[in-house]
């Protein structure tokens, strides 16, 4: 007698993915309309500073790198725990929250330049949407670490259930999400300056 | 009946104690995660906003009672349309939907809760916290008054430097995540825990109705989401997102209003044609006519609804391709709201039908939506639009669509669903005059005011001046909204009678009906079914009672009849309650203020107190207790 037995199930995936996958669904319409209000306002700052000014592509090819990378941990993650391989399990999930952090260091550090160069979110359209929508991403992400350090601490206090495996797929499934937001942000709000 | 407990040591229960099975009184329904409980607080409370959402439309109307009235300042005038709008559709109608759906999904589909029940209960609180945080403006400063669709730059710091505005774009935002959580909520439990045997195509035209109506919030929030939080950018921060001083774009937010905003309607109104779906077959003893048409025109109507939402800018200089473009599809999506129409008279023709309150309910409800639909197709004519957009034509129009349309929709639901969510029959007596002072006195408050916008009134003065023939009409308008304002009483009176009145026990299935719900007790037992239902069609439970009618192979309904005797094998269980729902609620309430007020230290406290919370629901875990039915002890 498990504590899930709610009765008859008329699907095979588990609630809590499937609550995620509608979840993401719905996110993607947030940072739809983050991402095209940011279009909406391309260009129409009245005062710089401008995009062309302040970005620094090289600089975060390497943050969009370190985000990419963690996905690919978190993978790592999921098929340990599936193998029971707990201290691997460990490691890796480790490892993803330490890459996560490391793109958030990278996003302080730019936002910090920026404001330094006189870009606020008061300053021009421009910074308004550029700091709303990477500001919402990097919540997101920091969601995201905070969420894999519970896991993480739960690893250590109690033996971890396929229940635990069913809550790291979902956790993947929302890095991942996060993580091809971030790849579109890079591409139309930082690559788009340059072509 | 016997109940096993469980209890689990965890960082939750140290800290508060986790209320059990045996809990009684007001903890309980603070903690409750039982749906018929959280949906009948929804119906309670979205009754009560409806209540104050007509007298605010009738302090509105006396003030147009006649010309150069001065009953309410223009000020305040301002606020009373902007509480009477923002109420009637975010915390009336809309909950309403929320908890007939809250309460039905499960019993209609055999299951016995949400898929996730403290979930459930967080959407439930959330959306109280927005609405009391929006009603606190009143006492704090005055409330918003840029109307509903709050319209930048009207909602700017420079234009509107009162703090109303930003309870309106907060309170919003917080019943907005309630509205989300429990569509997502809904759309996995109607997905994954229908009982044995309901494929989708069996489904009750109610829950299909449900299903599309959670996908389009699903889909229609976020863009409005993001438009609350770049007001709440502007306000509190000093983003520049409708500054037009510095080069932004008040269009921008009424597109992303109207991405909303024209979803919404049908959000609004979905639910209301799923609740007539199921009352008239059962007043005209005969199955949901093209039920397929129904499914795929319910869809069409979903799908389309985000493509028609620049209608509401037709004056905004959309250019004629434009223009040309919406106006179209405006049209076209009146052809699936026509097959619905057709599909209930046809239910209807031939059928034997019995006029009970909910019946004359259903019938003003076609009636009324009708007219609604036809001024809808006339405003879609993007060239008479620019003759009446902003006139009381309008105004009579989304009432008709929106009033007529959803409320009638849902009050035929609420007489029809009344006996089950309560165990006591409302007065059918009664109920003839209230359906009579509502449908009369709602007529009679909108149809004069088609004629009032053509004749070129204004919608959203204060007051008009002498002379320009506007006098007649407005005063029979006014007259009409105290006829309605009188039938809402009566139904009020009625429901307190009934509800103390020992007498007036319903029966299990008192309309001769035809889905899951009623093979249960009125009001049901905490675990809802006994045992798993099987499902063997369309209408299951009319099958069950008539099965000449059963068109379902003996082999395949023993087969669904294993499988449900194989999931009654585990007991039956029932999720615990929980006081984290209720506290995230508060965390984000209060943190509301924080903002609004630019109060760092409680917003502070109050994150805190948030991510606490949300640790202390994920690790308290789902809890709670087996309930096994003895053989004997079930049904009847
Ligand atoms: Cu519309």
């Amino acid at each position: 007698m498990s504590m899930t037995s709610h009765g008859y199930r008329s699907s095979n995936i588990k609630d809590p993915k499937l609550l995620m996958w509608i979840f993401l669904a719905s996110d993607c319409m947030f940072f739809g309309s983050l991402i095209g209000t940011y279009l909406v306002y391309r260009g129409r700052s009245l005062v710089g500073p401008y995009p062309q000014d302040l970005f620094d592509i090289p600089l975060t090819t390497i943050s969009t790198f370190v985000l990419l990378m963690s996905s690919f941990l978190m993978v790592m993650a999921l098929y340990y725990l599936r193998k029971n391989k707990i201290q691997s399990f460990r490691l890796a999930t480790f490892g993803v929250i330490i890459f996560g952090s490391i793109f958030l260091g990278f996003q302080v550090f730019e936002f910090s330049h920026f404001a330094h160069e006189g870009l606020t979110l008061q300053q021009n359209l421009f910074g308004s949407s550029f700091y709303v929508l990477t500001g919402t991403h990097g919540i997101h992400v920091a969601i995201g670490v905070l969420w894999l350090i519970s896991l993480l601490i739960t690893s250590y206090i109690r033996p971890m259930t396929s229940k635990d495996e069913v809550y790291l797929d979902v956790a993947a499934l929302y890095w991942h999400f996060v993580d091809i937001v971030w790849i579109v942000i890079f591409t139309v709000v930082y690559l788009i300056e340059f072509i | 009946m016997a109940i096993s407990s469980q209890s689990a040591k965890n960082l939750g229960s140290k800290v508060l104690i986790r209320p059990n099975s045996q809990t009684k009184g007001i903890v309980s329904w603070l903690t409750t995660v039982d749906h018929k409980r959280l949906g009948i607080m929804y119906l309670v409370a979205s009754f009560l906003f409806l209540f104050t959402a007509t007298i605010e439309s009738s302090l509105i109307r006396t003030q147009l009672i006649r010309p150069n009235n001065t009953f309410l300042s223009p000020e305040i005038f301002n606020q009373m349309f902007t509480l009477h709008g923002v109420t009637m559709v975010f915390l009336a109608i809309m909950p309403m939907g929320t908890g007939f759906a809250n309460f039905l999904v499960p019993l209609m589909i055999g299951a016995r809760d949400l898929a996730f029940p403290r979930l459930n209960a967080f959407g439930f609180w959330i959306y109280i916290a927005g609405a009391t945080l929006f009603y606190s403006s009143i006492f704090l400063g005055g409330a918003p008054n840029a109307g509903w669709f709050a319209y930048a730059p009207l909602t700017s710091l420079s234009a509107n430097p009162g703090h109303g505005i930003d309870f309106y774009m907060i309170g919003l935002f917080l019943a907005g995540m309630g509205t989300l959580a429990t569509a997502m909520n809904v759309i996995v439990t109607i997905i994954s825990m229908r009982a044995p045997g309901m494929t989708l195509w069996r489904m009750p035209m109610f829950i299909w109705m449900v299903l599309i109506t959670m996908f389009l919030i699903l889909f229609a929030f976020p863009p409005f989401t993001i438009a609350l939080v770049q007001v709440i950018m502007d306000r509190s921060f000093g983003s520049l997102f409708y500054v037009p001083e510095q080069g932004g774009m008040p269009i921008l937010w009424q597109h992303l209003f109207w991405i909303f905003g024209h979803p919404e309607v049908y959000i609004i109104v979905l639910p209301a044609f799923g609740a007539i779906s199921e009352v008239i077959p059962a007043f005209s003893r005969k199955p949901l006519s093209g039920y397929p048409i129904m499914v795929f025109s319910g869809m069409s109507i979903g799908f389309m609804g985000f493509a028609v939402w620049a209608h509401h800018m037709f004056t905004t200089g959309l250019g004629p391709y434009g223009e040309m473009a919406f106006a179209v599809t405006s049209f076209v999506i009146g052809v699936p709201t026509g097959a619905k129409i057709f599909n209930w008279v046809m239910t209807m023709w031939g059928g034997k039908i019995r006029l009970t309150t909910s019946m004359l309910f259903a019938i003003g409800f076609i009636v009324t939506f009708v007219m609604g639909g036809i001024t809808g197709i006339m405003v879609a004519i993007s060239s008479l639009d620019a003759q009446i957009n902003s006139s009381y034509f309008l105004v009579a129009h989304f009432h008709y669509a929106m009033g007529g349309g959803a409320l009638l929709g849902f009050m035929a639901g609420f007489y029809y669903w009344f006996p089950k969510f309560t165990g006591k029959m409302l007065s059918e007596k009664v109920g003839r005059f209230v359906f009579a002072l509502i449908a009369v006195g709602f007529h009679t408050v909108f149809f004069p005011q088609h004629f009032l916008g053509l004749m070129g009134m204004p919608r959203r003065i204060q007051t008009y001046a002498d002379g320009y023939g506007f006098n007649t009409l407005n005063l029979i308008s006014t007259l009409g909204s105290y006829i309605a304002l009188v039938g809402a009483c009566l139904l009020a009176y009625d429901i307190i009678v009934t509800m103390r009145s020992k007498d007036r026990k319903a029966p299990n299935d008192p309309w001769d009906a035809r889905s899951l719900e009623w093979s249960i007790p009125s009001p049901p037992p905490v675990h809802d079914f006994d045992t798993t239902p099987v499902v063997v069609g369309q209408d299951t439970f009319w099958l069950e009672k008539y099965p000449q009618f059963k068109n379902i192979s003996k082999q395949e309904e023993s087969e669904i009849a294993k499988l449900a005797k194989e999931s009654d094998k585990h007991g039956i269980h029932m999720p615990g309650a929980s006081w984290w729902p209720l506290i995230t609620s508060v965390a984000l309430f209060f943190g509301g203020y924080s903002i609004i007020f630019d109060n760092i230290l409680l917003g502070i406290i109050m994150a805190g107190l948030l991510i606490f919370s949300v640790h202390a629901w994920a690790f308290e875990g789902v809890g709670g207790y087996y309930v096994t039915v003895d053989n004997d002890g079930g049904k009847k």
